[in-house]
C-alpha cells in the first residue's frame, strides 16, 4: 500500500471530531421529543445512514458509466468501494427503523412499501458484492459490475419516492410540507440543525470511509498483479 | 398507542440498542478494512519475497521485479 498521505490522517481527524460534534448535538443539544421520548433520537443518524447508502449507489452508477466510456479499471475500484460502504450504512438504517419502530408503530417489522422497496434496495447490493466474487477475470468483472450498478440504481429513486407514490405509515422528513405526503413531523431549529448536520458528517465519514476503501482495493490488485506475475 | 400518555413515552432503552448498532456496525466495518489491509499488506510481503528469491537465484529468467 502506498505510503499515507498527510491529508488523509488529517481528514481522519477532522472526520472524528465531527462524528463527536454530532453526537453530542443528538444527545446534548436537540430538545426531547415530546410524544416518542428518547427513541426519535435514533432518527437523526437513521435517516442520515440512509442517505450515505443512497449517495453511495449513485456514485457507484456514476463509477459504472465512467467505467463504461473509459475502460478504466480503476472505476472499478471506485463503484466497489462505494457500494460495499453503503450495504453497510443501510443495514444500519433498516436495523435502527426497526428499533425506532417497535415502541413507535408497535411492532419490529411491516411490509410498508419504503421499508420494503429499502430491503429490496439492499439485497440488490449485497447481491452485487456476492455475484462480482465469482467472476475470475477482471476486465469481465469490471464491465458487469458496471452494467450491474447502473441497472440497480432504479431502486435508489423507487425506495425515495416509495413514501410519496403509495400509501405508507413511514414518516416524510424530507419535504414534509408536501400535500402527496401521507405523513410527516414537524422539527423545531434545533432539532432541525441537528438533522442537518448529522446528513453533512455522514456524508463527509462517507467520503473518508471511501478514500480508505479505494486504497484498500488498490492494494488488493497489486497484491493480485504480482501474484499473477509469480505463476506465470 | 400515546393518545393517553402524559409526558414522553419510556424509550430510553430503544435508543440505546439504536445507538449500539450504530457505533458497533461502523466500527466492525473500520475493523474490517484494518484486517484486511493487514492481511494483504502481508501477502505482498511474502510475494515481493518470493519474487526476490526467484530473480536471485535465477530460476525464472521471465520474472523480474518491478516492487522495489
Amino acid at each position: 500500500m502506498e505510503e499515507k498521505p498527510r491529508v488523509l490522517t488529517i481528514f481522519n481527524i477532522v472526520t472524528a471530531t465531527l462524528l463527536s460534534i454530532a453526537t453530542w448535538m443528538v444527545f446534548f443539544y436537540a430538545p426531547l421529543e415530546a410524544v416518542m421520548g428518547e427513541v426519535q433520537r435514533v432518527f437523526y443518524f437513521h435517516v442520515a445512514s440512509a442517505w450515505v447508502g443512497m449517495l453511495g449507489f449513485m456514485v457507484a452508477a456514476f463509477a459504472g458509466v465512467a467505467l463504461l466510456r473509459t475502460k478504466d479499471l480503476k472505476w472499478d475500484n471506485v463503484g466497489l468501494a462505494s457500494v460495499e460502504i453503503s450495504v453497510v450504512f443501510l443495514l444500519i438504517a433498516i436495523i435502527t427503523g426497526s428499533i425506532w419502530a417497535r415502541p413507535i408503530w408497535n411492532t419490529w417489522w411491516t411490509w410498508d412499501p419504503r421499508l420494503t422497496t429499502t430491503t429490496i434496495m439492499e439485497l440488490i447490493y449485497a447481491a452485487y458484492l456476492m455475484l462480482r466474487s465469482g467472476i475470475d477475470d477482471p476486465e469481465r468483472r469490471a464491465r458487469f459490475g458496471a452494467v450491474y450498478a447502473i441497472i440497480g440504481f432504479i431502486s435508489v429513486p423507487l425506495t425515495f419516492l416509495s413514501i410519496r407514490i403509495f400509501r405508507t405509515i413511514h414518516p416524510v422528513v424530507i419535504g414534509s410540507g408536501d400535500p402527496s405526503s401521507e405523513g410527516g413531523f414537524d422539527m423545531t431549529s434545533t432539532m432541525l440543525q441537528t438533522f442537518l448536520f448529522s446528513l453533512f458528517v455522514f456524508s463527509v465519514v462517507y467520503v473518508n470511509l471511501l478514500w480508505h476503501r479505494i486504497r484498500l482495493g488498490r492494494l488488493a490488485n497489486q497484491v493480485e498483479q504480482l501474484r499473477m506475475k509469480l505463476m506465470q | 398507542m400515546f393518545l393517553l400518555q402524559e409526558g414522553p413515552a419510556d424509550t430510553l432503552a430503544y435508543m440505546i440498542a439504536g445507538y449500539a448498532v450504530i457505533f458497533g456496525l461502523m466500527f466492525a466495518y473500520l475493523i474490517s478494512l484494518i484486517v484486511r489491509a493487514k492481511n494483504l499488506k502481508q501477502d505482498m510481503e511474502v510475494l515481493r519475497q518470493i519474487e526476490d528469491k526467484n530473480t536471485s537465484g535465477q530460476k525464472d529468467p521471465h520474472v523480474v521485479s518491478d516492487y522495489q
